[in-house]
């Protein structure tokens, strides 16, 4: 059948587009506009030039966060898509459990992120909270108050916990949705376990595995509260992201030109990022 | 209804840019409206690539240009805006 062709009906997008540009194209011009300039307070600005986005580029600061939060986010990664998909392969097809194990998975994605940053506060002390004091009871010596380590373990213990549920709904609802036609096939031709999932459900999967570690990078890229409530960024500077920084520097300080400069280089990054993962995807998706 | 912009600091050199990235939309619209279809074809990426995507990955492309630019040189942005040029014009041909 002939595709109709009416370009009238690029009109029906104009309130999108009216939303688009009041929610995100006028602070981001906004933000463009603050990262030439400096300010100090009463709507007063002063040109600048590139001034901010060379004193940024060249200091430590910002490379250290930006190392940071590419580290975290990698960790999160490498453990949230591998126990995710365990999680799901293990998850029961019929039944009443399937309903139990759904509403456990949804649980914690229901939880506001602050509160999440509560609980693991509260959690991870030594004093009242159940894991930290089983921990040192344990004789191990974990305070995430004064050690970075010990930080980092919480802040990423308490991302898997937190996320790892949308991996596990994401590859259930495919694996759910694979015909039974093609594990009797498999059985039919003796496929092994690790056949099965590398030729049927690996395959299956594969679209919303990407979608799950784009949505899982872009999240942990501009994570803010939870590790901001856990640690506020530290101890010292050991768990300060790069959103953290950001809030430090614009609120924090008042510097709000080197603060718009660092957003644009966050947003850039965060756009080549999605745009090669996503070229990938659809790139290979066209192969198949 | 007296509408106030104040709040959002414009000067004239970041208004002449999102300006310019606007006349690029409108040429880019044209374009279109004179030979419909985006032009498709597969470069040196290996992919399908469109005359939009091909601006994309130039725009993307030149802000990662004048941010190295920024970082590493003590040169003039000029310098840098020439070499996105370049890097444009190589993206539209070559990819």
């Amino acid at each position: 059948m002939e595709k109709t062709w009416n370009n009238k009906a690029w009109f029906m997008v104009l309130p999108v587009l009216v939303l688009v540009a009041f929610s995100a194209v006028i602070p981001l011009m906004t933000v463009v506009n603050y990262s030439v300039q400096d300010t100090f307070g009463n709507n007063e600005f002063f040109w600048n030039g590139t001034q901010w986005f060379s004193e940024l580029l060249r200091s430590q600061r910002f490379w250290d966060s930006l190392s940071r939060n590419l580290i975290f986010s990698g960790v999160i990664l490498a453990l949230e898509i591998p126990l995710g998909i365990l999680i799901a392969l293990n998850m029961p097809k019929k039944g009443v459990w399937v309903s139990v194990c759904l509403v456990l998975m949804a649980l914690p994605l229901l939880i506001p992120w602050n509160v999440v940053g509560t609980i693991w506060q509260i959690f991870g002390r030594t004093d009242i909270g159940l894991f930290g004091y089983v921990a040192n009871s344990l004789g191990f010596d974990y305070n995430y108050v004064q050690d970075p380590v010990d930080a980092w373990f919480t802040v990423i213990i308490m991302d898997v916990w937190h996320w790892t549920s949308l991996v596990v709904l994401l590859c259930y609802a495919s694996l759910v949705s694979i015909p039974d036609a093609y594990y009797q096939a498999a059985k039919i031709d003796g496929a092994s376990r690790l056949a099965v999932f590398r030729y049927i459900q690996l395959p299956k999967m594969r679209r919303v595995l990407t979608i799950a570690i784009l949505l899982r990078f872009m999240d942990s890229f501009m994570i803010y509260t939870e590790p901001f409530v856990v640690t506020g960024g530290g101890p010292g500077n050991s768990t300060t992201f790069l959103s953290i920084d950001l809030v430090k520097m614009a609120l924090g300080q008042f510097d709000l030109g080197p603060a718009a400069a660092m957003s644009i280089v966050y947003f850039l990054i965060i756009l080549l990022l999605s745009w090669i993962f996503y070229t990938v995807m659809t790139a290979s998706d066209a192969q198949n | 209804m007296h509408l106030d912009f104040t709040w959002m600091a414009w000067t004239w050199p970041t208004a002449g840019f999102f300006l310019g990235i606007l006349f690029l939309l409108v040429c880019m619209g044209v374009w279109e409206y004179v030979s419909p279809g985006g032009n498709p074809r597969v470069g040196i990426l290996r992919f399908e690539t469109t005359r939009g995507d091909r601006l994309f990955i130039s725009l993307l492309g030149a802000a990662f240009i004048h941010i190295a630019w920024l970082g590493l040189m003590d040169a003039s942005l000029w310098w840098a805006l020439l070499l996105s040029l370049g890097y444009a014009i190589c993206v539209f041909l070559f990819v």
